[in-house]
């Protein structure tokens, strides 16, 4: 009897010992896990403000913001004016196709589209946002350059137009369906009223739901910029390498995340002021992103009206 | 018009200044009807020609990868001679680098959400790790590649092996697995848990135990979807100066690799020297979009058969 009693015990000791052991050691394991993905953006914050520092060190600032760009050269030179200059043609031409479009879509989708219809298109607008961007290089490159080229012949085989324009197709389903998600958020009831006032489905739309949203749709449309800012491989591919100052969008224009690829893939050795320079863009580009979604977050925190 | 004239005739019974109001209202009511049917069919077009480039892409893809896409193609050898060459050892790249993105994302992204939503007390940390990981989410895939390159290639003397690569793709995709799995974490009902402390269950038992099963297929959705985007993902492999011609198969996750976008890539630059390289990226765009389909297909059987409705 006092056998069995001295087991219990000893049974219910164990799971005890073992409760407290995984209540424990669990949490500190799941918050070190946490902590990796703050470590990350320590890891990139660190490695770019350490290796762009030794470029900034070497190459004055009055070189950097020349438009003279020979990173090659016996006596290379590291002016980023093109690039940036590259980088913002395209983005450009990406948000006049991404935002008149993305923003139709979204009226469309919110205010007048059927339910049907509804659930036939934003499935085919999520595969449009699924394709990898290799895809949508290899499309810019022999599909979009080409038919353009016969709408004007002085198009040359690799320019800033043809991946501009394909980068705001890219873009579209993201400006739509967050702009569509803050479009739908608007209360019914301030709609009904003004149906029940007499306006058409388009004086509601923008009179009434357009004003109500306006924080998600500029959220939406600085996203879609950053993420143009940031876009790699359609314009690595379609638009070229060339490092000439130009603002010609018929002719090649390296963007700033072409310069990264171009400098890499060619395999820059390390320790070199080419091998910096690749961290100085890369520095910027963060810093360029991380100053848009500071101001997406701050819009749509700032204008959002409660209801 | 003709029905506009029926309607405004029949204000002729009225006093002559009411009726001259009502004929500049019903004017105008029908131009505001009309531009909002007008500007329907606009934004309606805008929508119809956005999916015909998707159309378009696919056709173009397709046209060009068909002759070129069959089973020597998928299990040859790359080859410098477009006829002979296969993407094998893109192929098994991708696996190879899947086999260290998956579980090292699952066991980060599972672990950092259980803990945000589960453990985590709201406060400054809270906070902190959320905000961090949505800023994580929308660092250009570049920038990725850059930090792979300092830290894992040539701190850690990885070069551009499998394991560097997969490393640097599994923090690309970590963001996005986490998210997933906070918002299938948020989706389980408090009741369970309350239930489940209510029979004297502990944390660890009730998270393991009751929240966990429930989540699951929400997660693993997520997850799929997530992880996807790792295999169409180019830009920080170049980065990290993956190869372009590798010939082996790779055997060991330190070996150098290719992957199918890599592929695509190098065969899309190359297409000036060799036309006939179009037709091999197009071929491989096609098996890539094949396999990217097939595990969204996944990803959505399981969200369909396995998610619970509360």
């Amino acid at each position: 009897m006092e056998n069995q009693t001295k087991i219990r015990e000893m049974i219910q000791k164990r799971v005890k010992e073992k409760k407290r052991y995984m209540d424990k050691i669990v949490p500190l394991f799941l918050l070190f896990m946490a902590l990796i993905s703050v470590f990350t953006t320590f890891g990139i914050v660190l490695t770019l403000i350490t290796d762009a520092f030794r470029f900034f060190a070497a190459v004055p600032l009055s070189e950097v913001l020349s438009t003279d760009l020979a990173p090659l050269n016996k006596d290379p030179r590291f002016g980023f004016v093109p690039l940036f200059i590259g980088t913002i043609t395209t983005s450009l031409i990406a948000m006049l196709v991404a935002v008149p479009i993305g923003l139709a879509a979204a009226i469309y989708l919110s205010q007048f589209a059927s339910q049907r219809v509804r659930r036939l298109v934003k499935p085919m607008l999520e595969v449009l946002a699924g394709i990898p961007t290799i895809v949508y290089g290899f499309f810019a490159y022999s599909f979009v350059t080409p038919m353009l080229m016969n709408l004007i012949p002085t198009l040359e085989s690799k320019n800033a137009l043809s991946p501009g324009l394909v980068m705001g197709i890219m873009i579209i389903p993201m400006v739509a369906s967050l702009s569509e998600d803050a479009m739908n958020s608007v209360p019914e009831i301030m709609k009904e009223g003004a149906f029940g006032l007499g306006s058409t489905k388009l004086e509601v739309a923008f009179k009434v739901v357009i004003p109500a949203a306006i924080s998600g749709i500029l959220a939406s449309i600085v996203l879609g910029i950053s993420r143009a800012i940031g876009e790699t491989m359609i314009v690595t591919i379609a638009s070229g390498s060339s490092k000439a100052f130009t603002l010609d969008i018929t002719q090649s224009m390296q963007t700033m995340t072409g310069y990264i690829v171009e400098f890499t893939s060619g395999d820059a050795a390390s320790g070199t002021t080419g091998y910096y320079s690749l961290y100085a863009v890369g520095l910027l580009l963060f810093l360029f992103t991380m100053v848009m979604n500071q101001l997406a977050h701050y819009i749509s925190k700032k204008y959002r009206e409660a209801y | 018009m003709e029905d506009n004239k029926v309607k405004t005739d029949k204000t002729d019974q009225m006093s002559s200044p009411l009726k001259k109001s009502f004929k500049a209202d019903s004017r105008q009511i029908e131009r505001r009807v009309k531009l909002s049917g007008f500007l329907r069919n606009v934004f309606a077009v805008s929508i119809a020609m956005t999916l015909l480039v998707l159309v378009f892409l696919l056709v173009d893809i397709v046209r060009d990868a068909v002759g070129w896409l069959d089973w020597d193609f998928l299990t040859g050898n790359l080859s410098i001679f477009p006829e002979k060459a296969g993407i094998f050892g893109a192929i098994m790249g991708t696996v190879y680098m899947m086999l260290i993105v998956i579980p090292v994302t699952f066991i980060l992204g599972v672990s950092t959400a259980i803990y945000l939503e589960e453990y985590a007390k709201p406060g400054r940390l809270k906070d902190f790790i959320n905000i961090n990981l949505s800023n994580l989410a929308s660092v250009p895939s570049v920038i990725f590649g850059l930090l792979g390159l300092a830290l894992f290639s040539r701190l850690m003397g990885l070069g551009g092996s499998i394991l560097a690569g997969g490393l640097t793709m599994s923090l690309l995709v970590l963001p996005i697995v986490v998210v997933a799995a906070q918002e299938a974490l948020k989706a389980v009902p408090g009741f369970l848990r309350e239930a489940s402390y209510g029979l004297g269950a502990d944390k660890w038992t009730t998270v393991s135990r009751v929240v966990l099963p429930v989540a699951l297929p929400g997660m693993l959705t997520g997850f799929i979807l997530g992880v996807s985007r790792a295999i169409g993902e180019t830009a920080p492999l170049v980065v990290l100066g993956i190869p372009t011609l590798i010939m082996k198969i790779p055997q060991s996750v330190m070996d150098d690799f290719t992957t199918m976008p890599i592929q695509i890539y190098y065969w899309t630059l190359d297409t000036v020297l060799t036309p006939e390289y179009a037709n091999l990226a197009a071929a491989t765009i096609v098996v890539l979009l094949v396999v990217l389909f097939l595990m969204n297909s996944v990803a959505i059987f399981i969200r369909n058969k396995f998610e619970k409705k509360f």
